[in-house]
């Protein structure tokens, strides 16, 4: 085990809000990019301000929550297959 | 079918033929020949001219064995290089049995893509079967075997709806071609069910991750490639614009996604985004224009290069610390950098950002979709482009390389891995930024320019959004010991459980029956052994002094009876 001092530098907190900010600025950078750049929207909705931006993160955050919600009914323990005829 | 230039031996034979003498040959050769085998199959599909070989007349019908065309070509080449990387990798796999099976399975998936005719194709599609359920039991193990036995009988099951279909379909229309079949015709349907099967369709596409996952850590790479391509090629010649699989394809998109962000073995998770991908091409096969058909056979190509790196990269953490679970992982780019930048690359192009070879592929699809007016289907695909990020490119790298530390610090694996691993990982990265020899094989002409300034904002956008995404849902994420139940459920509990309940009667009936059956036989022969046994009166040896009495005695009586009776 490593001790907590000489972690890699990767996974220092201070990396690792460095990172955030840097994302972040990423992140705005792209959505205002889209002031600039004009494509050819092909059903309305699509060319609207930022539409990927806000289409990926809502549908993603959907996905996770219907995912979330089938495996409350679905999961199962691991060993589930191992135990009697199968 | 043109003029008949080409030899009658499909070159998956020299393949899958060649593969067989694996084990009469000293170790030292064997690398040779797991590496060069592919290299001049690879060879013979890339130089083969359009055209068809002789006609083979079998009993009453014309087979052709070997047909090349653009279409069958493109997916001769991938297989062929896919068996070359995929043998690479296993360089130090022990089991020959695998490596053998390997090879006879992508030989005659290469045979599958140059079948000239039904009855060519299903027999290499059998031998397919055959040849991946060795891979996969040849991993040894209990779970191997059963898992491998399932894989068979689901497989067993699609073979014979697809012979089915054939023979229906040879009888009504009296012709054994593959391509243009109608799905509307009961033999059109039956052949397009056992093809879906094999590419993992609804409802039965829990054979995949069930089976894939049990193979070995080189095993699966090789699994990924052919079965569910091989799938998709015929889907592709036989089946394009068949509106249905527009709907089959968006249930396997997203079927994939759900079931891999449940899932916590990091090879089921690939298994998952198997179907997810294989979703895509689907869907491009089903709206079926030039623009589509190509996207779908593109993505076919990308995909198995993209998908054998990130199960390379899983196969060389399983082989370099033997676990497979994120809950045990984590934290291994520190000690395995060259593992994980593969990984990344992988998880980078199934996500289709740009500069990688998704990017280049997945989006003809999508551009199909706005060129055929289908919003619908359009703001899904998108929907879908965003989910692979999240549930492939992102969660596969992230918690086994990254989130927490697990303390495991393994060290990368052997050269020949990491170089199998390289190699396709700057094919992902070259073919994202020179598309133009992959367009060039490709079955219809291309006009697609996938690099303009608002599709790689868009795509940007939408990609790092659903990271951010990731992120912000990391603690709902989080791993559990769980696996999700699918419809392998009904023919791995309920039917034996059914089975026990209803059979168990007629068990302990036949039980009843037999235990008075053996009483009454037991009776039987007691009597008769007490009677005519070992020990009994009619089985003693009599003496001799006794013999001679009797016989005195008899000539005795004689005598009496000869002198005073007669």
């Amino acid at each position: 085990m490593v001790a907590p001092d000489d972690k890699h530098w990767l996974v220092r907190p201070r990396t690792i809000r460095r990172l955030w900010v840097w994302f972040g600025t990423v992140l705005a950078g792209l959505v205002l990019a889209d002031a600039f750049v004009h494509g050819h929207p092909s059903f309305g909705l699509d060319g609207t301000f930022g539409f990927y931006a806000w289409y990926g993160l809502a549908t993603c955050m959907a996905m996770v929550i219907i995912a979330k919600v089938l495996g409350t009914l679905l999961k199962r323990p691991d060993t589930y297959y191992d135990d009697g005829n199968d | 079918m043109t003029t008949a230039t080409i030899s009658l031996i499909p070159p998956g034979a020299w393949l899958a033929l060649g593969a067989l003498l694996l084990p009469l040959i000293g170790r030292r050769f064997r690398p040779t020949l797991i590496l060069g085998l592919p290299l001049v199959t690879l060879w013979l599909v890339w130089t083969m001219p359009n055209g068809a070989s002789p006609v083979l007349p079998v009993f009453d019908y014309q087979l052709v064995p070997v047909r090349s065309d653009a279409l069958g070509r493109l997916f001769g080449i991938i297989f062929a290089l896919m068996a070359f990387v995929g043998g690479l990798f296993a360089l130090r796999q022990k089991s020959t049995v695998e490596l053998m099976a390997a090879a006879v399975y992508a030989g005659s998936a290469i045979c599958v893509a140059l079948a000239g005719d039904l009855v060519t194709l299903f027999v290499f599609w059998e031998i397919m079967a055959l040849a991946s359920t060795t891979v996969l039991i040849s991993s040894g193990g209990e779970r191997a075997v059963q898992a491998g036995m399932r894989y068979f009988f689901v497989h067993v099951f699609g073979g014979s709806l697809l012979m089915a279909g054939i023979v229906v379909n040879l009888a009504d229309t009296g012709s054994l071609a593959i391509d243009g079949l109608d799905a509307g015709t009961i033999g059109g349907g039956l052949i397009l069910a056992g093809v879906l099967l094999n590419a993992a369709a609804p409802p039965l596409s829990a054979w995949l991750a069930d089976a894939y996952p049990e193979a070995s850590y080189s095993g699966m790479v090789t699994l990924s490639a052919f079965t569910t391509k091989a799938a998709v090629y015929v889907l592709i010649r036989a089946f394009p614009g068949t509106e249905i699989l527009v709907a089959v394809g968006m249930f396997m998109i997203f079927y994939g996604i759900i079931y891999a962000l449940l899932e916590n073995d990091m090879r089921r998770i690939l298994a998952y985004s198997i179907v997810n991908q294989v979703g895509f091409m689907v869907t491009g096969v089903g709206i079926g224009t030039e623009m589509a058909l190509n996207g779908a056979a593109t993505h076919a190509f990308t995909h198995i290069i993209y998908k054998a790196l990130l199960l390379m990269s899983a196969g060389s953490v399983l082989y370099q610390t033997g676990k497979r679970k994120c809950t045990d992982l984590g934290g291994l780019f520190q000690s395995m950098p060259v593992t994980m930048l593969c990984g990344v690359i992988g998880a980078l192009a199934i996500s289709s950002f740009p500069l990688t070879s998704g990017f280049v592929s997945k989006s003809m699809i999508s551009q199909a979709a706005v060129d055929e007016h289908l919003p619908l289907i359009w703001f899904l695909l998108m929907a879908a482009s965003a989910g692979v990020f999240l549930h492939a490119g992102i969660k596969f790298p992230w918690f086994v390389f990254f989130q927490k530390d697990s303390g495991l610090r393994p060290p990368d694996p052997p050269w020949h891995m990491r170089a199998a691993m390289i190699l396709f990982a700057s094919l992902c990265v070259g073919l994202g930024i020179w598309p133009q020899p992959l367009y060039a094989l490709l079955p219809n002409p291309v006009e697609y320019v996938p690099y303009t300034v608002p599709h790689v904002v868009n795509m940007l956008q939408l990609l790092l959004f659903s990271g951010l995404a990731f992120f912000l849902m990391l603690p709902l994420m989080k791993r559990s010991l769980t696996i999700t139940l699918d419809v392998d459920w009904f023919y791995r509990k309920l039917v034996p459980w059914v089975a026990t309940r209803s059979f168990g009667s007629v068990a302990a009936m036949y039980h009843r029956w037999e235990t008075f059956g053996r009483q009454q036989i037991g009776e039987v022969f007691g009597f008769l052994v007490r009677h005519a046994g070992p020990h009994s009166v009619a089985a003693k040896t009599p003496d001799s002094s006794y013999m001679a009495l009797v016989v005195v005695a008899l000539l005795g009586v004689f005598l009496f009876l000869r002198f005073f009776v007669w």
